[in-house]
């Protein structure tokens, strides 16, 4: 007789642990039933975020490019896993690849994107990149591993937490690559992931108080109603703009100038 | 380095209640808002104010070993009365000379008002025994000078040797009884500004009725920040103890404006009680005549001449 | 005194020395009455109809009538500026670029003072300042930024940077000038053209601008200058063919517009207000730390984005920084702007001074200790005596919010994690300062505070090839510096 299949609930990803939502309530999606996080799962996927970014933020840029490799070697390791929850195994092949080059970028971010500023004086003067704190993603669609993963890479190695909102159509790849993160060293609460519907839960982190920027890249239409919402507390809103790059990572940085007088 | 002791552990200092906190000094800082009082712009009766007071405060000088009776004789008349054209220009505070010529100062401005100074203490190096010091300083005071400028044991300073510092002031000080002791610092082989805060805290604790920045033999020699950072060690003390010392710079200062960018200085930090050569005065030979100048200027309206005031 | 008595000396201290006037000449400037838009190269009535009175706040006397422009005018200027951008500037060779900014730099140097008087006259500040911190620095930053024009490629390897369009440009009343170079000298740079709305109150170094635009031989519409009130801005960020908004204002205002330009793909950058910590640890190099305490609060009358308006001062050395801060207050030569030795001018507007009242009025009412030195003040404009405010709770709105004027409100700390936790609870993050003599410790502290730029050891610098602005509700983007470029340009 043929054995029958432990089959996997579909839950959120929050503060490092998979809790069902609070509500109790799921949605269908690509043949499951998937959680459907609430307004109150967006308030505690912030607060672990918060949580966690000072711990994240303040690790070694060597640290973090090597907790983000681990999530490759994860990953790889669930090829076969997540090729089922998107479109195959190329897709996550280049999805792991990804990772990898978003890792290596963590220990050279300050010296691509910062420097030392010639000022007219006796000072000296530099500028540095630092994470922004507790970011909100709305992933894309499409692809449904790659689009994700092409946001959380460049927000993560930079040092912020992130809240993700999952594609609504296809939530299992989420799923499966926050399964990935809590098996790879990332920290609890760095990465979180909510599944449900973009339109109750997108408008909720736009206008969340403690989050600090929100990328609408897989918001359909002009998000124009998000962005309004977002100016309560001066988000910084983006987009993607590139598949991969460091410009990518740095929409998710603020930049600190200091300044020292040079004297005996 | 800022917490770092200025002097010896168990050290009893003789101030009280106590002495200021020795903390330290931001160079760029410092030197900032000198050159931002530098720029204050002194205009009408308030110049001729101060144009008039650096006058009273000037001590002329002269330090040469070429220095005979009769130069000092000559310096002590225009001393007495600077500008013999404009009766209204007072005399300056003091005569300023070594030892030997105490004797021809004394005679040449008994009556006038205007002090004798003498250095002492095997200036301008002080690199000289102690007994060596002590006995230089006794026969100044004996002499007939008012005043006494000292210099430290920079070499001590430099090593380290606070105490030896110290020591050697509050032993001059003895030998000077009510003769006014000026303590030069020689601020420019000090190297910091952090230096030239400890130095001023430790001369004025071990008794000091002036600092002073200067012998004029080093450059540099005064400048405005090395001058505005013993100006707050003395506020500093003043605020702690209520002692009122004076300072002196001395050095580099030929230009009246200079000696108006010093008074702001001084004005705008310790205040309007600082305004007298009780408690300032300037070290300098060749200021004298750009003041008088100046004055004129003032007055007439009309650019001057060197040719028209006596060098001596 | 009675210690000069006491050791028998004989020269009386003088009761006081009080510096004579010492004003700069006004006669270097001369305004014209009327003072139209400028679009297009040309001065041009304005279609709306509607002029205002500009006036000097330190006397409340009329400098010249200004033009208001509407809805009509803002349209007109922006096809300017389009036009400008299609028909030559955009493809005009960048070293052509370069040398238009230079030419600026330049002609600014050469009527500094002119400029100088100008700026004071109208928006109160001390010459002092103008003098030595606006106009040198409004012309580096021309300067500055003709020298990336055609160094674009470099700037950013790999990222074929490209000129946004037509850059919709509103600034503040307190660096009239400065804001004015800080917006038009990058953005010219990387082949934009611009809109510009000068602040309802100091419109008239920007119209004295359009002159140096002239002599530069600047194309026409490349710079546009719409002068009026909220209504003008409002215009030009909701212009359809504005490609990109930079603002530098109140954070209310700067929530507005990026609610305004929410769907529209407008680039935006923001540069907001602040509530920036002054921390000085007991190892401080004092009087250094006082003299930026001092000019931090009190230069351009605290009205400054990246005022350190709140103090926090190590309880080991409360008493002897407030006695030193009080007694350096006293020392303030509150007054004609014009005068040499001003230190503190004529707060910018009524309206402004009203609000630094009112919240002046309410730390007293919550129970903070009030101290002002004795300096007299004018009799006409609008005056306000530096002020600092003791015994300050974090809660306090004068502890809260931004005051944009002469006012400090102290509060103590006793550990760095206090000092950083008390410096980082505010929803602004522009800049701070930290005064310590240990290194370890101003890097952890540059480290853990957040916001867009630290001094340590110093305070208030600005300096072309230094980026500028904020985290948090301080806005985003940054000026100066080549992270200053990054506002003007796509990348293909």
């Amino acid at each position: 007789m043929a054995r029958l299949p432990v089959r996997k609930t579909y839950k959120l990803y929050v503060g490092g642990a998979f809790p069902r939502s609070e509500s109790g309530r799921t949605y269908e999606a690509e043949g499951q039933n998937v959680a459907r996080a609430s307004r109150k799962d967006v308030r505690d996927a912030v607060r672990a975020a918060r949580g966690a970014y000072p711990g994240w933020a303040g690790a070694t840029a060597y640290n973090r490019g090597q907790v983000l490799y681990r999530l490759a070697e994860m990953m790889e390791a669930r090829a076969s896993d997540l090729a089922a929850v998107c479109s195959g195994p190329a897709e996550v092949e280049a999805a792991v690849d990804q990772v990898v080059w978003y890792a290596g970028w963590a220990d050279k971010l300050p010296q691509v994107l910062g420097g030392t500023n010639p000022v007219a004086g006796p000072y000296f003067n530099f500028t540095i990149p630092e994470p922004t704190g507790v970011v909100a993603l709305i992933a894309p669609d499409e692809p449904p591993l790659g689009g994700l993963v092409s946001r959380v890479a460049p927000a993560v190695v930079g040092g912020n937490a992130v809240v993700v909102v999952a594609s609504e159509l296809h939530p299992l790849a989420a799923i499966e690559f926050a399964e990935c993160c809590a098996t790879s060293d990332l920290p609890g609460g760095v990465v979180n992931v909510l599944t449900g519907l973009q339109g109750e839960l997108a408008p909720v982190l736009a206008a969340h108080m403690d989050v600090n920027a929100i990328d609408l890249t897989g918001v359909e239409g002009d998000g124009a109603e998000l962005e309004r919402v977002a100016a309560e507390n001066v988000k910084r809103v983006v987009r993607q703009a590139d598949e991969q790059s460091p410009w990518e990572i740095a929409m998710f940085l603020e930049l600190k100038t200091v300044w020292h007088p040079i004297g005996a | 380095m800022a917490q770092a002791p200025a002097l010896p552990g168990g050290f009893e200092l003789p101030l009280e209640p106590r002495l200021p906190r020795i903390g330290s000094v931001d160079a760029v800082a410092l030197e900032a808002r000198a050159a931002d009082l530098a720029k204050r712009s002194i205009k009408r009766e308030s110049k001729l104010f101060a144009l008039d007071l650096a006058v009273r405060m000037i001590d002329l000088t002269t330090l040469e070993g070429a220095d005979t009776p009769g130069k000092v004789a000559a310096l002590c008349s225009k001393a007495v009365r600077p500008d013999p054209v404009d009766r209204s220009v007072p005399s300056v505070a003091a005569v300023c000379v070594y030892p030997n010529l105490v004797p021809t100062a004394r005679q040449r401005l008994e009556g006038t008002g205007v002090k004798v100074a003498s250095v002492a203490t095997a200036f301008p190096s002080g690199q000289s025994p102690l007994e060596v010091k002590v006995a230089d300083v006794r026969a100044a005071v004996e002499l007939g000078a008012d005043e006494v400028d000292m210099v430290i044991d920079r070499g001590a300073f430099l090593s380290g040797r606070y105490a030896k510092v110290y020591d050697e002031i509050v032993r001059v000080k003895e030998v000077c009884g009510r003769t006014h002791l000026k303590v030069i610092l020689e601020t420019g082989e000090l190297g910091t500004y952090d230096n030239v805060r400890r130095a001023s805290l430790l001369a004025m604790a071990a008794g000091a009725d002036f600092i002073k920045t200067s012998t004029g033999k080093v450059a540099p020699a005064a400048t405005l920040p090395v001058t505005l950072c013993m100006l707050e060690a003395i506020r500093d003390v003043h605020e702690e103890t209520g002692r009122m010392v004076g300072m002196k710079p001395a050095g580099g200062i030929r230009v009246a404006k200079q000696a108006i960018q010093y008074l702001c200085v001084l004005h705008e930090t310790l205040g309007v009680a600082w305004l007298t050569p009780d408690l300032f005065r300037f070290g300098a030979s060749s200021l004298l005549n750009d003041v008088l100048q100046q004055i004129r200027k003032q007055k007439t309206g009309v650019y001057q001449s060197g040719d028209y005031f006596t060098i001596d | 005194m009675s210690d000069v008595a006491k050791r028998g000396t004989a020269v009386p201290a003088p009761l006081a020395w009080d510096y004579a006037p010492a004003p700069e000449a006004r006669d270097i400037v001369s305004f014209e009455a009327r003072y139209g838009l400028y679009i297009g190269g040309e001065v041009v009535e304005p279609r709306s109809g509607e002029w205002y009175s500009t006036i000097s706040p330190a006397t409340e006397e009329h400098l010249a009538e200004v033009a208001t422009a509407r809805t009509e005018d803002v349209d007109v200027a922006v096809q300017a500026a389009r036009d400008a951008f299609e028909n030559g500037w955009s493809s005009l060779r960048p070293g052509e670029r370069a040398k238009y900014l230079f030419r600026i730099a330049r002609i600014l140097l050469e009527r500094s003072r002119e400029f100088a008087v100008a700026e004071s006259l109208n928006s109160g500040k001390p010459i002092k300042e103008s003098r030595d911190v606006d106009l040198p620095i409004s012309a580096a930053h021309f300067f500055y930024y003709a020298g990336w024009a055609d160094k674009l490629e470099y700037a950013f390897p790999n990222r074929s940077p490209r000129p946004l369009g037509v850059a919709g440009q509103i600034i503040p009343w307190n660096f009239p000038l400065l804001m004015l170079a800080w917006k038009i000298a990058p953005a010219l740079a990387c082949g934009n053209t611009v809109v510009l709305k000068p602040s309802h109150t100091t419109p008239l170094t920007a119209l004295l601008f359009t002159d140096v635009c002239r002599q530069a031989g600047l194309p026409p519409g490349v710079v546009n200058i719409v002068t009026g009130d909220g209504r003008t801005g409002a215009d030009l960020v909701r212009h359809p063919d504005v490609d990109k908004i930079a603002f530098t204002g109140s954070t209310e205002v700067g929530k507005d517009i990026q609610r305004a330009v929410a769907g529209t793909r407008k680039r935006l950058t923001l540069e907001l207000g602040g509530k920036a910590a002054n921390i000085v640890f007991d190892d401080a190099a004092l009087d250094q730390a006082i003299e930026g305490i001092i000019n931090g609060i009190y230069f351009n009358q605290g009205e400054v984005c990246c005022a350190g308006s709140r103090l926090l001062v190590q309880e080991s050395i409360y008493e002897q920084v407030i006695a030193k801060l009080k007694r350096r207050m006293e020392t303030l030569r509150v007054g004609d702007p014009l005068d040499k030795n001003t230190d503190v001018g004529a707060i910018n507007s009524r309206e402004q001074l009203e609000r630094i009242t009112e919240l002046v009025a309410s730390g007293e009412e919550e129970g903070a200790e009030i101290f002002q030195p004795s300096c007299a003040l004018p009799e006409r404009g609008f005056w306000f005596r530096p002020t600092v405010f003791t015994n300050v709770a974090q809660s306090y709105r004068i502890a809260q919010e931004e005051i944009f004027g002469p006012v400090l409100s102290v509060l103590t700390f006793r550990t760095p994690d206090e000092a950083v936790e008390k410096a980082n609870n505010t929803a602004y993050g522009l800049s701070a300062g930290v005064w310590t003599e240990k290194g370890s410790r101003i890097l952890w502290m540059a480290e853990r505070l957040r916001a867009g730029v630290v001094w340590a050891n110093t305070f208030n610098r600005f300096d072309p090839a230094s980026p500028f602005g904020g985290y948090k509700e301080s806005g985003f983007g940054r000026e100066g510096g080549r992270h200053g470029l990054e506002a003007y340009l796509r990348f293909d």
